[in-house]
């Protein structure tokens, strides 16, 4: 799970859009490998997104989240210069942030 | 009205959940992860766990496919028109939990989310928004070929 998280704020119109797309296995606990040995549950749990330390979004999410989730919403504002910076936790307590500069 | 102690008790219960969910979201957003309603297996114990049965509406712009050729990666796409929206929630009424993703929509955030949810078979997909307090929904089928959650 050593994949960087992408993401893209674009300001168009006074609105600040925001794409993302995280690297993570989304397992959601009920599958089995080939053996028949149930593989355990690991998935993001939570989302936050931040506009300049302000939360802007925040996301819970379950195993049915796809794999590599994707993620896109909309918010009022921004300017260039503003940080936008999305954290997840998963699961298992590991945790990834990225953090970007509107242009 | 007629008040029994019963109907009085769901009353009262489900005032406290609304309560109690309403003061403690907005602080601690994030230690606020509603990890029941996710283990949750069926839309009636789910409802419960909501704060009760969402009023269908149309003001609520629910895109979905109709047809699903990989169940694992359905895109959605959900759109509240209702004013004062503050979370929408994406749930498969056949999945084994049914309830797969939340958001909370702070105020300045459009309530418009898009993500890809997995989908076991074919199913209801059920938009919830919640605005003022109350629920809203907007049901779609999506018809799947091929399972999300197969081994």
């Amino acid at each position: 799970m050593a994949g960087k998280m992408r993401v893209r704020a674009s300001i168009k119109n006074g609105v600040t859009e925001v794409k993302a797309l995280m690297s993570h296995p989304m397992e959601t606990g009920l599958r089995k490998d080939t053996d028949g040995n149930p593989i355990p549950a690991h998935h993001i749990t939570d989302v936050e997104v931040k506009l300049n330390d302000k939360v802007v979004l925040t996301a819970y999410w379950g195993g049915s989240v796809s794999q590599n989730p994707f993620l896109s919403f909309e918010i009022n504002g921004g300017a260039p210069g503003d940080k936008l910076s999305i954290m997840w936790k998963d699961n298992k307590g590991e945790s990834q942030t990225e953090e970007v500069t509107l242009k | 009205m007629t008040t029994t102690r019963r109907s009085f008790l769901k009353f009262g219960g489900a005032m406290l959940g609304t309560l109690a969910t309403a003061a403690l979201w907005p602080l601690q957003v994030f230690a606020a992860r509603p990890d029941d309603a996710f283990k949750s297996k069926s839309m009636t114990d789910l409802e419960k766990l909501l704060g009760g049965t969402p009023t269908d509406s149309a003001d609520i712009d629910f895109k979905t496919p109709d047809i699903a050729e990989n169940g694992a990666v359905v895109p959605v796409s959900i759109e509240s028109n209702i004013p004062g929206t503050s979370e929408i929630m994406i749930l498969v009424e056949q999945n084994p939990n049914p309830l797969s993703a939340m958001f909370l929509i702070p105020e300045g955030t459009k309530p418009a989310v898009s993500t890809r949810i997995k989908v076991a078979q074919t199913s209801n997909l059920i938009a919830v928004v919640k605005a003022n307090g109350k629920l809203y929904s907007s049901t779609k089928e999506t018809k799947v070929t091929l399972g999300g959650c197969g081994g």
